[in-house]
């Protein structure tokens, strides 16, 4: 009899490629990429059936970086080659990692199709609030004032948010990490990985050349506590380093606010329990930043459409089927009115 | 329901007539369209060759009754070859004042004008910028004029049917269709069918139009004409024997490229942003996933292209259509394709105009770009379809180069043979040799850039394979192990690498042969895409005086055929009739140093024959 012998378990090393990583030391994407590693060997995907789709900018040489299939593309269009590759072959396990740049000024309208469309795959955004391969200029994420080579006198666009848009591009799935949470990220990666449909997870990423220090505002270790919060499904929206902190919507409005617990006879009941089903809570959610609110992270929507995009483009309608030839060239050639000469 | 009376006997003599060019020109609601594919079909059926030209206007509903809103059907019938949609009228048939003011000017002389009196309002004269009745003042001497209120006749002709006023009167282009049958012989049967089966669900209407066409035909027999309008017969051209039917060039492209795909074992995923006129490709191919084609409508022009590079990465051959200005929104990403070697068929379906130009008008002027359009040295496959038949081989020819050589190849068509018929030969698909896809497979000493020696296409590879996991991108790679590389050195190889496939591919076409005439001789006609008919014509025209020319097409622009430049240079004259302002001439020029000149027509008409018959007759004067 014949033993099969199970598959040795995969490590990170497993998906590491002989490339060498050219990011500056120090960036963000370094995080990201061991955590992606880490992610993809606990989930025990197959190498051979994962591809990385990316755009252009320091994020997009990821895919060189993995021992998997990627394609390295063009500025933003990242989303539609993806499309194209899981219409061709719907098996394949398709990330997408793209920067802020890339996937919401010149890729915007790709990114906002890919989403609606529900097209099953992840779709990983490196947040920096900056172009870096391009040296520095302000980005569509970068706050109003930025001082860029190409805004000497500070930004005088309103920034878009990421997380925001992709809500109302009708994403069914939506989190959050940051480069550094090298525990919290593998959770929401494999969240996103297990969620069949587009998954959008906008990962707050610091670039250490040109945009130093951006998300300090609740990444700072001694602040970040209070200026977090983690969302996790069917547990109370409490945070802080004391964890008396939590959010409930104001009453009397359609608003959220931050409430402490002991304080004005707060007790837990007045609390929100995260619904990650719930599209308006989520909208809410991910409008929160400090000073007066903590930065959402974690899982923050997921409502999983009941059928896929590319099942429905796949599908032959029955009603064709049987009207109509099998696949036969010569038959289709003859369809309709023909006649016949000598 | 109203019956045919195709049973009886003609009692009349006919005038035998060859050919005959007829034009239906009416409102743009008016039906035309419909009423040309009518005629067509019913012509077809009654053995006559046939070439057809419809031509409408980029507005979806102009104002009824304005000039800018006539949308217009020519055919052209015969019992010899057809080889154009003809140059000037026989036959006009106005369906109002509008339609007369457009189209008079090419009916001529000595031709005759149907008109729907019935439709000569002063509102509409004014409608149509006349000062004073065309019928009464007599600006259309020259013309044989047939006036028929059509109008009127069509409203009795349903009377008994109980619809609208309104309803009634849109059976009108069925009474003229009715009439011109007659006048030509046709038979009703097929229209009746149509008619039918298009109108279901609205049994009234289908009658309503049936009794229309019928008293269009009653008319015909019956009615006090004038002594110049009478029924002729065209008799049935000498047509190879097979099986045939119509087919326009959108038709037929997507078929040829479904048929590709079969050839090449291969699903195919086709991705398309509407533009016209290239939209109906689209519309063709939505409906056929059971013959292994997936459709997908992309977000915009970019977004096709890049999800059928991304589909042909995954090992389906990916498509993309367009016509010039969303080609050229495309190109970005056809240089992706060059830089990662997959195969990419783009379609473009030329029309007029820079910009957004005449939709809805014949050009042949992105040969520039199709063939240079690029940043930096990204040479492509350009190949080109001559008429609406022809679509379908070269749609294939197409889809054989790109798998074979791993190379985006551009297909050029345009709108002139996007909606244009002719009859079509049907061919036996088995007869076709298949050209199947190789996927590598085998870990050992692969590579992503590794050549096949004699067509220096790159392996294939599905992800999915185990032990092929590989990256590809469009920055610069080693020649050695498809690695980022910016050596300087390795980029002059890849360059010259990526420019030896394509010219590689002039091993693998035919010997370029003319059309018409001999090898050598005192002029060579040369011609690329739709303007095939017209020289092909205007060459037989002056072979049969007696004339030394020859007319050369080419199907492969990019590369040329091997033995172009000997063939040329054996010509003394080399005229290049083109739809733009000198594109070929000038890379015949540039690639042989043959002393080619240009015959240039941009007014998003077809070129007429007598155009190039008279361009080619003064060469040959001036120099004899």
């Amino acid at each position: 009899m014949n033993v099969v012998t199970p598959p040795a378990a995969l490590t990170p090393k497993d998906f590491t490629s002989d490339q060498e990583v050219r990011w500056c030391p120090g960036c963000g994407d370094y995080a990201i990429l061991k955590s992606v590693r880490a992610t993809l060997a606990e989930l025990g995907v197959e190498p051979r059936n994962t591809v990385f789709v990316s755009g252009i900018g320091c994020a997009a040489r990821f895919p060189y970086y993995m021992e998997t299939y990627g394609f390295h593309t063009i500025h933003g269009r990242a989303p539609a080659i993806a499309t194209g590759l899981k219409i061709a072959n719907p098996e394949l396990d398709i990330w997408v990692v793209s920067g802020d740049g890339d996937s919401l000024s010149i890729g915007g309208n790709h990114l906002l199709h890919v989403l609606r469309r529900d097209v099953d795959l992840q779709f990983l955004l490196f947040n920096n609030e900056i172009y870096g391969l391009t040296k520095g200029q302000y980005s569509p994420t970068s706050k109003r004032g930025t001082r860029s080579p190409s805004t000497p006198a500070g930004s005088i666009d309103n920034p878009v948010s990421a997380a925001s848009f992709a809500l109302g591009c009708g994403s069914r799935f939506v989190a959050r990490s940051i480069d550094t949470l090298q525990k919290h990220m593998p959770t929401v990666l494999k969240r996103a990985h297990q969620h069949r449909g587009a998954s959008f997870v906008e990962i707050f990423q610091n670039c250490i050349v040109y945009n130093d220090g951006t998300f300090n505002r609740f990444t700072e270790r001694d602040i970040a506590a209070d200026n977090q919060i983690d969302v996790v499904h069917g547990e109370p929206l409490i945070f802080g380093a004391d964890r008396n902190k939590g959010l409930r919507v104001r009453p009397g409005s359609l608003a959220l606010e931050v409430v402490t617990l002991g304080e004005n006879g707060i007790g837990m009941d007045d609390i929100l329990v995260h619904d990650e089903t719930d599209r308006i809570l989520a909208t809410m959610l991910v409008a929160m930043d400090p000073p007066e609110f903590p930065v959402a992270i974690g899982v923050i929507y997921c409502n999983p459409a009941e059928s896929s995009y590319i099942d429905h483009m796949r599908t032959v309608p029955a009603a064709r089927d049987s009207s109509q030839g099998k696949g036969d060239i010569n038959a289709l050639l003859r369809k309709g009115h023909t006649w016949t000469v000598g | 329901m109203a019956v045919t009376a195709e049973e009886f006997a003609e009692e009349a003599s006919r005038s035998v007539l060859e050919s005959v060019v007829i034009r239906f020109a009416g409102d743009s609601g008016d039906g035309m369209q419909l009423t040309g594919n009518q005629f067509t079909l019913a012509t077809a059926l009654a053995g006559n060759d046939l070439a057809t030209f419809p031509d409408f206007p980029a507005e979806i509903r102009a104002p009824v009754g304005t000039t800018f809103g006539v949308s217009a059907f020519q055919i052209n019938f015969g019992a010899g070859g057809i080889s154009t949609s003809g140059d000037t009228l026989d036959v006009l048939v106005a369906m109002n004042p509008a339609a007369l003011k457009v189209n008079v000017a090419d009916v001529h002389a000595g031709g005759l004008i149907i008109v729907d009196t019935g439709s000569f309002s002063q509102r509409n004269l004014d409608k149509a910028g006349y000062s004073a009745n065309p019928l009464t003042d007599g600006s259309l001497a020259k013309y044989k004029i047939l006036e028929v209120d059509m109008s009127r006749l069509t409203r009795e002709s349903v009377k008994d049917l109980g619809i609208s006023a309104k309803e009634a009167l849109r059976c009108k282009n069925m009474w003229a269709l009715g009439l011109i049958y007659w006048m030509y012989g046709r038979k009703r049967k097929p229209t009746v069918d149509w008619l039918t089966t298009k109108f279901r669900k609205l049994p009234t209407i289908a009658e309503a139009n049936i009794a229309a066409l019928n008293a269009g035909h009653a008319f015909g027999e019956t009615a006090e004409m004038p002594a110049e309008v009478t029924a002729y017969t065209i008799p049935p051209a000498n047509i190879a024997p097979g099986l045939y039917r119509t087919v326009t060039g959108a038709e037929s492209i997507a078929w040829g490229l479904t048929a590709g795909a079969h050839l090449a074992n291969l699903e195919m995923v086709f991705c398309s942003y509407p533009i016209t006129p290239a939209s109906s490709v689209l519309h063709n191919l939505a409906n056929m996933k059971q013959y292994g084609v997936v459709t997908f409508q992309a977000e915009d022009e970019i977004a096709a292209a890049c999800s059928a590079i991304g589909a042909s990465y995954g090992g389906s051959l990916g498509v993309t259509s367009s016509s010039g200005p969303g080609v050229a929104l495309k190109t970005e990403a056809i240089g992706l394709a060059i830089s990662v070697e997959l195969p990419l068929v783009v379609v473009n379906s030329q029309r007029a105009g820079p910009s957004t130009g005449l939709p809805t008008k014949t050009e042949q002027s992105d040969l520039y770009q199709a063939v240079y359009g690029r940043n930096a040295d990204s040479p492509v496959a350009v190949l080109a379809c001559r008429s609406p038949g022809d679509c379908f081989d070269t749609a294939i020819e197409a889809v054989r180069l790109a798998t074979k050589y791993m190379t985006p190849v551009i297909l050029l068509t345009d709108g002139y043979l996007a909606n244009a018929s002719e009859p079509w030969r049907i061919p036996d698909f088995d007869s076709y040799t298949p050209f199947p896809a190789k996927f590598r497979e085998d870990p050992e000493g692969f590579h992503p850039y590794l050549r096949d020696p004699e067509t220096l296409g790159r392996v294939w590879v599905k992800p999915g394979t185990p032990g092929l996991e590989h990256r590809v991108g469009g920055i610069e790679k080693s020649y050695d192990s498809g690695h980022i590389s910016y050596d300087a050195p390795n980029h002059q190889k890849m360059t010259d690498v990526r420019a030896a496939k394509i010219a590689g591919i002039a091993n693998d076409i035919p010997l370029q042969a003319p059309e018409q005439g001999d090898e050598t001789g005192r002029i060579a006609v040369v011609g690329w895409g739709s303007t095939f008919g017209p020289i092909s014509r205007a060459v037989s025209n002056l072979r049969a005086e007696g004339e030394s020319v020859s007319h050369i097409h080419l199907r492969h622009i990019c590369p040329f055929a091997r033995n172009l430049g000997d063939l040329l240079k054996g010509f003394d004259m080399i005229l290049v009739p083109e739809m733009n302002n000198g594109q070929l001439v000038t890379i015949l020029r540039s690639e042989f140093l043959v002393p080619a000149e240009g015959l240039n027509k941009v007014t998003g008409q077809p070129f007429k024959i007598a155009e190039i018959e008279e361009a080619i007759r003064a060469r040959l004067e001036n120099r004899s």
